[in-house]
């Protein structure tokens, strides 16, 4: 099980991740944070649907990917969490008609003050 | 306009850091693109952040990096970071993309300093999630505080020791470790004992942490030689044979680890040549004296050319940039040799016990290239090793026919979590040595890149 | 292996998508045949293209390779099951119709001359359909606005490329055909035998068929052959797979089955140089997004250079070789498009030594008119 040590990190920025708000730290990689709040499920592959999640952290496998504000197959190792990042799960190939703006509006949801 | 550098360093671990100090520090314009927040690499990662400076559970080897790094910042030099490059040309350009725009460097001299990757573990299971490699546990760890608590760890190397030892240190607790050494190779090393007898420290070192171990009470199985990770979705336990008996120990995440390899993808696909190293049973880049690989204008430097580790790393770097500021005309062959000496006496130092880790740790036969016909080799295409080897059957010719005709190494990691395997797989069926079977022909980009990103290129150089 | 004597009906000379086709179309009629293939990095086209199996615009300028390519199309479904049957490889192969993109008026409007005489020309068996912009976005949801129009053929279709070779190898190797992995370096004719030579040794045979794509050129003249053809590049670039979008392949974007989405693809005299040039991928992605803009937001995840394989005409050339009867050659483009004729009916040729009059103007003899 994956958890944070230390002094808990000064300054902290909100994301979503699907639908759900989170409190993180700042500076930390989409897939750092997600990990520390114990969610290991971050994509389907497009050939099984097996469920995966980071494995390398450097870039390297492409096992961590998401999607992030609307952008499909983004390594979330490499991508650092900002104030408001909407994050979806990777299910399967990419989805060609996702608008960006879209995309964010709907998986705010109800929690958007 | 492109814009152009006297010398352009890809990387910024400790090989690509000295390399670009040596440069700039001679008055080259030098460039050096890294696609991580802040220059270390791999070893010295996120050491910046004030609060890995005063950690001293992450060992003094971290601390070494501190001077490194303040000094590369002190240098005359333009740095990119989070800059992440797909394309190194033969004609020396190099593409790199950076908050997403694509653009296109030049320089007269090119210096790869990309380090290395995790070694695949293709072993039964080994995609399902928790299962992470002791890199990634380290990444965790110093970039963003972040731990597994009862993960076990299992494989073979320094760096295995290593990050369980930060672990304890930190007080965070280990299930279990797995040690897949195998026992033959304490003997076959023990020769090259003599040549590593000048960083006694350093195996000292190792054998501390690995007591240490035993000391905490964490269970430490040696002489295990074969595992598999089971769970249905995620990892349930890590089973292990020891003494030709299985046994499973149960755990949400595992930590795999057989040692690292260059990480030779932009080198190759600017063509440089590779040869495989059979004591290190990894792809290497064929340098000469001076780092200087085989394509005219590009020396590769670091674990990026083979395995040597961080101060080999850093001594091989300013070889490196001394070879090329002498190819550059702003040094001279004496002043080259001289400023050299003391980089080459070190990076002698380092080899002596890099040969003896390479024996004492090379991963067995079996780990490598996995012997079951469900274990899954290519991670992106879920292509698996029985697939491939019916493949091969047919009398393929090569990794790139194999590739066409099994989507083997098509993913997005384009083949770097398969190509070792599958090199070994086809010197299997063939019967030919590795360095004869090749490896998959890499093209740029070597990295995902958007289409936007590159459509736009042809629209600026229009403009 | 050297100087080994292991006798076949028939060697064929070149392991790419016309050598294997029609070796296969050899074994699967009991005809005894050797592969010798080149190494893996060899200039394989066969690996390198765009997997389309088309027909609109193919012989404008001749008749009977009009004819020959329809003919191709038309027995591809049936070749494809039984290579399916035979092999479980699944080669995803589609007659789906295809489209022709125009991307201004200009060229629409030759294009749709072009289309009619192709029809008049065939007698009215080539079918198509000229569309405009709206026709078209309505076959293709989400063009962009810049896409003047298409020609559209229901005859056209798509194939992954690389499932047919590997079904064509295996296939052939399933139906007792033998491959080596040897270049060969010289063919000679003596009493009315071949011999193959290459580095593993020699090999013999009654028939040879030399269809070692860019290769034939060299080793042409030692059967009595002339092949003059020469590289032309294609580069192409592929996307990380998307959920499907595109029902019907076209001559530069194609979604494959896995997802994948192909573009290609670029036009260049460089030689034997089958490496990629930003430029040109710059251009390809370019041209992209004006056809499809929703493109812009996706990855490529790999690009590569293949060579084309042209005689001055960009026709093939079928030749049995006058000098040395017995030898054949088969070469040149569109191998893809024309493996169903390949196993089905030139495998036949060359089994009963004869090539049919309706490929006379295929020959190589063609070349020496001036
Ligand atoms: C995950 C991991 C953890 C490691 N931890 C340790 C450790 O704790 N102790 C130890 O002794 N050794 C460790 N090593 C071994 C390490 O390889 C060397 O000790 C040392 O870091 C090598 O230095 P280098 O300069 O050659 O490469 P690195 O330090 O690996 O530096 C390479 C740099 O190149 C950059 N790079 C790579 N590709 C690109 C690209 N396409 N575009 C832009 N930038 C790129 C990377 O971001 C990186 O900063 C680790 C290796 C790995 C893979
Ligand atoms: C970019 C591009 C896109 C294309 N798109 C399409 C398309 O959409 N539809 C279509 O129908 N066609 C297409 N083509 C054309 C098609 O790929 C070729 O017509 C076809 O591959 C030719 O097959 P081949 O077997 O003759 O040649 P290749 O596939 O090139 O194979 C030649 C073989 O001969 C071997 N060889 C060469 N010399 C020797 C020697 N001395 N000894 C032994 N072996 C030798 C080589 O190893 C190789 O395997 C495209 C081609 C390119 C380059
Ligand atoms: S975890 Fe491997 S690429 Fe992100």
């Amino acid at each position: 099980m994956f958890t944070k040590i230390g002094q808990t990190q000064e300054e902290s920025v909100r994301v979503w991740f699907e639908g759900c708000e989170m409190t993180v730290g700042k500076g930390l990689s989409v897939a750092a944070a997600l990990l520390g709040e114990g969610i290991t499920h971050f994509r389907n592959t497009p050939v099984t649907a097996a469920e995966r999640g980071p494995f390398c952290m450097m870039g390297v496998c492409f096992d961590c990917l998401l999607v992030i504000d609307g952008q499909a197959n983004l390594q979330a190792c490499m991508v650092e969490v900002s104030e408001g990042m909407c994050i979806e799960r990777q299910c399967g190939a990419a989805d060609p008609e996702l608008d960006p703006a879209l995309a964010a509006t709907a998986n705010r949801g109800e929690t958007t003050p | 306009m492109t814009k152009h550098y006297d010398i352009i360093v890809i990387g910024a671990g400790p090989a690509g850091m000295s390399a670009s100090r040596t440069a700039a520090a001679q008055g080259a314009r030098v460039l050096v693109l890294d696609e991580q927040s802040s220059p270390g690499g791999q070893i010295y990662r996120a050491i910046e952040k004030p609060h890995n400076q005063r950690r001293r559970e992450l060992g003094s080897s971290y601390q070494d990096g501190v001077p490194l790094v303040h000094g590369f910042r002190q240098s005359e030099l333009d740095y990119v970071n989070a800059a992440s490059v797909w394309q190194l040309s033969a004609d020396l350009e190099v593409g790199y993309s950076r908050d997403g725009i694509a653009q296109l460097v030049r320089a007269d001299r090119i210096i790869v300093a990309t380090g290395a990757q995790e070694r695949p573990v293709p072993i039964p299971g080994w995609t399902k999630r928790g299962v992470m490699t002791v890199g990634a546990a380290q990444i965790l760890l110093k970039e963003s505080s972040v731990v597994a608590s009862d993960a076990v760890f299992a494989g073979s190397g320094p760096l295995l020791y290593l990050a369980v030892h930060q672990y304890l240190e930190l007080g965070v607790p280990v299930k279990a470790v797995l040690d897949l050494t195998p026992a033959k190779n304490y003997l076959g090393a023990l020769p090259a004992l003599f040549g590593a007898r000048a960083d006694f420290a350093k195996i000292l070192e190792g054998w501390q942490w690995k007591r240490a171990i035993g000391a905490a009470g964490i269970p430490l199985l040696t002489g295990v030689d074969a595992v598999r990770i089971s769970g249905e979705k995620s990892v349930e336990s890590v089973d292990y044979r020891r003494r030709g008996e299985w046994q499973a120990i149960t755990c949400d995440t595992a930590f795999l680890h057989l040692g690292v390899v260059p990480n030779i993808n932009i080198s190759m696909a600017a063509g440089c040549d590779c040869h495989w190293s059979h004591n290190q049973a990894c792809w290497t880049v064929t340098v000469d004296d001076w780092f200087n690989s085989s394509v005219a204008g590009v020396s590769v430097a670091g674990d990026g050319v083979s395995i040597g580790g961080a101060a080999a790393a850093e001594a091989q770097g300013g070889i490196a940039a001394l070879g090329a500021l002498h190819a550059l005309g702003r040094i001279d062959a004496s002043e080259r040799d001289r400023l050299a000496a003391a980089y080459r006496i070190r990076l002698r130092k380092e080899m002596g016990i890099r040969h003896f880790l390479d024996l004492l740790f090379r991963p067995a036969d079996r780990l490598r290239v996995p012997r079951e016909a469900d274990t899954v080799v290519c991670r992106c295409e879920e292509v698996t090793a029985g697939q491939i080897r019916e493949t091969l059957d047919l009398g393929c010719c090569g990794p790139n026919q194999l590739k066409s005709f099994s989507r083997t190494g098509m993913g997005p990691c384009q083949g770097r979590f398969c190509g070792h395997t599958v090199s070994e797989l086809i010197g299997e069926a063939s019967g030919l040595p590795i360095s004869e079977v090749g490896y998959f022909r890499l093209r740029s980009p070597i990295k995902p890149l958007p289409l936007k990103e590159l459509a736009d290129l042809a629209h600026s150089s229009k403009e | 292996m050297s100087g080994d004597r292991r006798d076949q009906d028939v060697i064929v000379v070149g392991g790419g998508v016309i050598g294997a086709a029609i070796a296969y179309g050899l074994t699967r009629r009991g005809v005894r045949t050797l592969v010798l293939d080149e190494s893996d990095r060899a200039f394989r086209a066969a690996r390198g293209n765009f997997g389309l199996v088309w027909v609109q615009g193919k012989g404008v300028s001749n008749i009977q390779y009009a004819a020959w390519t329809r003919r191709s199309a038309d027995l591809w479904a049936e070749f494809n099951d039984e290579i399916k049957e035979r092999t479980r490889i699944d080669t995803r192969y589609l007659r789906s119709g295809g489209l022709h993109l125009c991307l201004d008026e200009e060229e629409l409007a030759s294009r749709s001359l072009l289309m009619a005489n192709m029809a008049e020309a065939s007698e009215g068996v080539f079918s198509y359909e000229m569309l405009d912009h709206d026709e078209l976005a309505h076959r293709l949801p989400g063009v962009g606005p810049s896409v003047a129009g298409a020609s559209f053929s229901a005859q056209d279709g798509h194939v992954d490329p690389l499932s047919l070779l590997h079904a064509l190898h295996t296939a052939f190797k399933s139906t007792g055909g033998m491959l080596i992995s040897a270049p060969v370096t010289k063919l000679c004719y003596e009493k009315g035998g071949f011999e193959a030579k290459t580095g593993k040794g020699s090999f013999y045979s009654g028939k040879i068929v030399l269809a070692a794509g860019l290769g034939s050129r060299a080793l042409a003249p030692q059967l009595g052959l002339n092949v003059p053809v020469r590289p032309e590049r294609g580069q192409i670039l592929v996307t990380e797979r998307l959920k499907p979008f595109l029902d019907y392949p076209t001559i530069f974007i194609r979604q494959t089955e896995a997802g994948s989405v192909l573009l290609g693809d670029s036009h260049e005299e460089v030689g034997f140089d089958d490496g990629t040039d930003i430029k040109v991928m710059s251009a390809i992605a370019n041209r992209a997004r004006l056809i499809f803009p929703r493109l812009e937001r996706t990855r490529i995840l790999r690009a590569w250079g293949a060579l084309r394989i042209l005689t001055p005409d960009g026709l093939p050339v079928y030749q049995q070789s006058r000098e040395c009867p017995g030898a054949f050659t088969a070469t040149g483009h569109s191998g893809v498009t024309l493996a169903a004729a390949h196993t089905l009916d030139f495998a036949r040729f060359v089994a009963d030594g004869e090539m049919p009059a309706a490929l006379d103007s295929l020959g190589e003899d063609r070349f020496h008119v001036h």
